[in-house]
């Protein structure tokens, strides 16, 4: 009974073996399998049986990936978000999720690269900086290009993107013209936010104008309770 | 440069793409242009057929006449893109090229574009004439 219920358990702790992922047990470490897959290497399994959970959490710091790739890998998303939802609104909030649990992962990897200089953010300020600056930089390799307070309301405020690279290519139809895809984006900003501590949400909103077709802004409204926080910080 | 209309046709020969950037054709009513492209779509098909040079069948590629210059580039999957420029416009394959590439970027890349169907798709058309009439 208890040896069934610790193979059928979900939490197996992670290993390169496949078949420990899975869950069944082995008796000889899997040494073939690494031989006969040496010759076609990827990202988990390298030629050098290093997997990508060994190498050092610095190594792809500065690299870059293939706009191209991730255009038709996000647009495929879109598509699969947008056959499992009714509603525009549900769409977004269905790619929201998907930034959701990039942004999780992100914080925790930037603030380990930040290393010893990594500080706890505990002022609204500081940490819409740090997502302007660090987690927009890591990204997409460029800061935000606008912070702003809302006028009105006291909890929100504004992250201008005057071009989101995950809408470069993408252009919504009139009869979706609510739809901003760079909900994605909204999500991952939600979950940092989050991760820090100032939970609130984060929605992206359209606001094109001549020069800047593609602009957007995402808006950002925190909790009552970090609003009372900020207030008693002073 | 003077470009001065294109046309986009899927690979059944329908017309999924028309827009005039200059003066100089005459305007012909939608049903006409449909005609057109599967007009073309025939021709395109006969002249791949009777070259006379065996492997060289990629059908018609240039058109000239004494108003205009007609350049169709066919992809590999099918899709045609026919160019009408004035007669003595150079490089026409370097526009063609970046129009393919273009296409490529804005209408394949977007997730709302289905395949094979009329192209509607606002940052196409804004790079396109970006690229085509420079201001």
């Amino acid at each position: 009974m208890q040896r069934g219920d610790s193979l059928n358990s979900p939490f197996v702790p992670f290993s390169p073996n496949p078949s420990i992922q899975q869950g069944t047990p082995t008796s000889t470490p899997p040494l073939k399998h690494t031989l006969s897959s040496s010759t076609s290497s990827n990202l988990r399994y390298s030629s050098s049986r290093k997997s990508i959970y060994d190498r050092h959490l610095n190594r792809s710091q500065r690299s870059e990936l293939s706009k191209a790739s991730f255009a038709f890998l996000f647009g495929e998303m879109v598509q699969y978000a947008q056959k499992r939802v009714n509603g525009i609104a549900d769409l977004e909030k269905k790619l929201n999720l998907h930034g959701y649990s990039i942004g999780q992962r992100l914080l925790e990897l930037l603030l380990w690269r930040e290393g010893r200089s990594a500080k706890r953010e505990t002022r609204i300020l500081g940490i819409l900086q740090f997502i302007t600056t660090t987690v927009y930089r890591s990204i997409f390799n460029k800061p935000a290009d606008g912070l702003e307070k809302s006028r009105d309301n006291e909890d929100e405020y504004m992250l201008i993107d005057n071009d989101p690279m995950v809408n470069s290519y993408i252009s919504v139809p009139k009869e979706m013209s609510q739809l901003n895809c760079a909900a994605f984006v909204a999500g991952i900003i939600e979950a940092v936010l989050d991760g820090c501590l100032f939970p609130g949400r984060v929605t992206a909103h359209s606001v094109p104008t001549e020069q800047l077709p593609a602009k957007t802004v995402f808006l950002i409204k925190f909790d009552e309770s970090v609003i009372e926080r900020e207030s008693v910080l002073g | 440069m003077v470009i001065l209309s294109l046309l986009i046709l899927n690979k059944a020969g329908g017309l999924i793409f028309q827009r005039d950037f200059n003066e100089g054709l005459k305007k012909l009513s939608s049903n006409d242009y449909l005609v057109l492209a599967g007009t073309f779509h025939g021709v395109h098909a006969i002249t791949s057929r009777i070259s006379p040079v065996r492997n060289s069948g990629g059908g018609l590629e240039v058109l000239e006449s004494d108003r205009f210059r007609m350049q169709c580039f066919q992809t590999l999957t099918g899709t045609k893109f026919l160019i009408f420029a004035e007669p003595n416009q150079p490089n026409i394959d370097v526009v063609v090229k970046r129009v393919y590439e273009l296409y490529a970027d804005y209408v394949m890349k977007n997730p709302f574009y289905q395949i094979e169907m009329p192209i509607r798709c606002e940052a196409f058309e804004r790079n396109l004439v970006a690229y085509i009439k420079p201001k």
